[in-house]
């Protein structure tokens, strides 16, 4: 099954093993008829219209106002609705650098996200620390902090690479399986069971 | 400048002053307070602005370096204050004689542990009040690993005030009333342009008292910059302030090269000051869209980022990115112009008048902007200087700070432009000189544009690049203010202390001072109007 978004050609993006897989996976667990294709519809929908939380905390945040803007307009491709609070916004671009101070907003602004949430690792500062991985006050990586769906390398990366990434994401949530539990909760279940958060009561 | 020197030797038999250009005065930490207060009423000093504090470790004694600028007569001193002891290092405050003082002295606290001895509120101010150690000290090495569970806040600070018998009493004050309503605002909010906490004490809509919360994003700049060479130290100026990553490297580029004693060519200074002044174009054109966006008028940002990515354009040609350009290097640029550039200035150059007249058009006459801004956020022409708001916004208050006139830096002393000032001090007048402003950069790029002198870029600089032992400061002037430089050599490859003096620390500083009295909904257009950059002010 060729997974595609936006009109793209399949051949247009360079990790389509990766999708793949996931097509594998999903092809092997079975589902019926009408159930499949509500899945799709619901995908479908899902894949198109992705908000992203205004959430930046250095020089990548200033691609992503670029990415806002006329240019490169993210507008045409559904994505432009950007919440400034995070109940109302599907997916948080950590465009940044996330400092020890800063670790725990992180986590709980990814808590009150609404399900189904994602996470783009926006730039070498969110992947590992970047440049400045060897600080004493600086997150080696947000991995350790959020669950991360799609990593964007660059410091920072061009809009276009942005691009790239959301699109990387939405055909992502194209092979998700809604029905059936495959969602994001049974993966935070986990998650929360590897990272226990103490004195957190909401 | 003699005459004042001799005037402090009267005055203060104990202090030492070396060096004719720069003085640096040192004085036991006893006699500082009243030495500062010479140095800022006295006649012949008038010593009324505080450029930075650089907290030192020189291993067997702690110590601070003041730098001090006279807006009368122009001149820059530093002060030396140091002491011996390593348990409980302890000097004298001067917030009371800087207001922008507290602020830094709390920064210095933050690093060093250097207690302040009258400090109003001497608390950390970066790092999270768990935090073991001060990072600064040489000798630290704790282990403080990221931790996803809430900061554990508090709402007392700390005064320590000198007993008769000499002995310090700490002593424990609130920071807001126990009546006092507080509301949050940030880390995240979209108005706070970045990772910015105010509590805010409220009466009504009324503000009572603002405490600025920042460190969100405090990365230690000036601590990796120890662990590296000189050349490597240089990128991290384009990540401080992003919009003046130009203007960063040029400030420690000179530095560096000023303390190496080496002479880069007339091309590679024109085409830094060029690229300074693109830059700052950008830079004046994201914060109209952007402060414009606050105020409600979204469509802005659409008109002035045409400009921006117009000479982001420019600026990818030469440089190879649209941002953390690198570009900058030790002995001139990193590469040599592109063919296209002078075409590309001019073509801008050619759009530009038009677009601001669009801007203005747009906006600046709008009646609901006026309203919003007139009149709101007033700053006085003393306090700025007290303060320290440099840049843009200290000029809107009658200051004339441009560092680019005051300690002219490369080839600024002959280039023909006007530095901008109003005497409103609203915000309405921080909104307007950054719009002039960006019509003297465009005088300066039309000045240079045809006259850019054949010959290298880079002169060769040695591979091993060291620098003899001693102390350099230096200032320029980035698009948001006065950047500050110190450099402390001990003869090696990588600098034994540099400190970044950023002009957004004391905008944010000075929030809690205009803001008192006004309503919340103008706290936007204040805290929109100062301009301030977040990773700056935290580094």
């Amino acid at each position: 099954m060729e997974v595609t978004t936006k009109s793209m050609p399949y051949e247009a993006f360079k990790d389509n093993e990766y999708i793949e897989k996931l097509v594998n996976e999903l092809k092997e667990s079975g589902t019926n008829v009408i159930v499949g294709s509500l899945d799709k519809l619901i995908n479908w929908g899902r894949s198109n219209s992705l908000w992203p939380l205004t959430f930046a905390t250095s020089c990548c945040g200033i691609e992503f106002v670029s990415l806002g803007a006329a240019r490169f307009d993210m507008a045409r491709f559904g994505w432009e609705v950007a919440r400034a609070s995070p109940r109302q916004a599907d997916f948080i671009m950590v465009a940044g650098t996330i400092v020890n101070r800063m670790a725990p907003v992180l986590r709980r602004l990814y808590d009150q996200l609404a399900e189904p949430k994602y996470v783009i690792a926006c730039g070498s500062c969110a992947i590992s620390g970047g440049p400045f991985r060897n600080s004493y006050h600086v997150a080696k990586g947000i991995e350790d902090i959020v669950p991360v769906d799609v990593f964007v390398p660059g410091c920072p990366p061009r809009p276009e690479a942005m691009i790239y990434g959301i699109m990387q994401l939405s055909r992502k949530i194209k092979v998700e399986k809604f029905f059936g539990g495959v969602n994001r909760q049974e993966k935070q279940r986990e998650f929360l069971a590897q990272h226990p958060v103490e004195g957190v009561n909401d | 400048m003699a005459n004042f020197q001799d005037k402090i030797a009267k005055l203060f038999p104990q202090a030492t002053i070396e060096g004719d250009n720069m003085p640096m005065i040192s004085i036991p930490d006893n006699q500082w307070h009243d030495l500062a207060l010479a140095l800022r009423d006295d006649e012949d000093c008038r010593m009324d602005y505080l450029v930075t504090i650089v907290g030192m470790d020189w291993k067997d004694s702690f110590g601070c370096i003041y730098y001090l600028m006279s807006s009368v007569h122009n001149t820059l001193v530093s002060v030396k204050v140091t002491t011996t002891d390593r348990e409980r290092p302890m000097l004298h405050s001067i917030a009371d004689v800087w207001k922008v003082g507290c602020l830094y002295e709390r920064e210095v606290y933050d690093f060093f542990g250097i207690v302040f001895i009258g400090n109003p509120d001497m608390r950390r101010l970066f790092l999270s009040i768990d935090w073991k150690g001060f990072p600064f000290r040489k000798d630290y090495n704790e282990e403080n690993p990221v931790s996803i569970e809430n900061e554990r806040q508090s709402d007392l600070t700390y005064n320590y005030v000198e007993l008769p018998d000499g002995t310090v009493e700490k002593k424990e004050i609130e920071v807001f009333h126990p009546g006092d309503f507080v509301v949050n605002i940030g880390p995240q909010h979209p108005a706070t342009h970045g990772v910015l906490r105010f509590r805010t004490a409220v009466d009504g809509e009324e503000i009572k008292k603002i405490d600025v919360y920042m460190g969100y994003i405090h990365r230690g700049v000036e601590k990796l910059c120890e662990s590296l060479t000189y050349p490597q130290t240089l990128h991290f100026m384009d990540r401080l302030d992003y919009f003046s990553a130009h203007n960063y490297h040029h400030g420690l580029c000179i530095a560096i090269e000023k303390a190496a004693g080496i002479e880069i060519s007339r091309r590679a200074q024109v085409i830094r000051v060029m690229m300074d002044e693109l830059s700052r174009i950008a830079s004046h054109c994201l914060f109209i869209g952007t402060y414009c966006m606050d105020l409600g008028a979204t469509t802005m940002l659409f008109y002035t980022l045409r400009v921006r990515e117009q000479i982001l354009d420019i600026m990818e040609k030469t440089c190879g990115a649209r941002m953390t350009f690198n570009y900058d290097c030790i002995g001139g640029v990193m590469q040599d112009l592109d063919p296209d550039f002078q075409k590309d200035v001019k073509a801008l150059l050619a759009v530009l008048p038009a677009n601001i007249k669009e801007y203005n058009k747009i906006f600046t006459g709008n009646v609901i902007a006026k309203n919003r801004m007139e009149g709101v956020g007033y700053l006085s022409r003393e306090d700025a200087i007290s303060y320290g708001v440099t840049g843009p916004s200290g000029r809107a208050s009658g200051w004339a700070c441009d560092m680019r006139k005051l300690q002219p830096y490369s080839i600024y002393s002959e280039l023909d432009f006007d530095e901008i000032t109003a005497t409103e001090g609203d915000s309405m007048a921080r909104f307007k000189v950054r719009m002039k402003e960006m019509e003297e950069s465009a005088k300066i790029l039309s000045q240079l544009v045809d006259n850019i002198p054949e010959g290298e870029y880079c002169v060769k600089v040695p591979k091993v690049l060291k620098l003899p032992v001693g102390r350099w400061f230096t200032l320029v002037e980035g698009c948001r203010g006065a950047f500050g430089i110190y450099i402390e050599s001990d003869g090696s490859t990588k600098p034994y202390r540099l400190k970044i003096a950023p002009p957004c620390l004391p905008l944010a500083g000075v929030v809690d001072h205009i803001t008192r009295g006004t309503k919340i909904a103008d706290l936007i257009t204040i805290g929109g109007s100062l301009d301030y950059i977040v990773p700056d002010m935290d580094r």
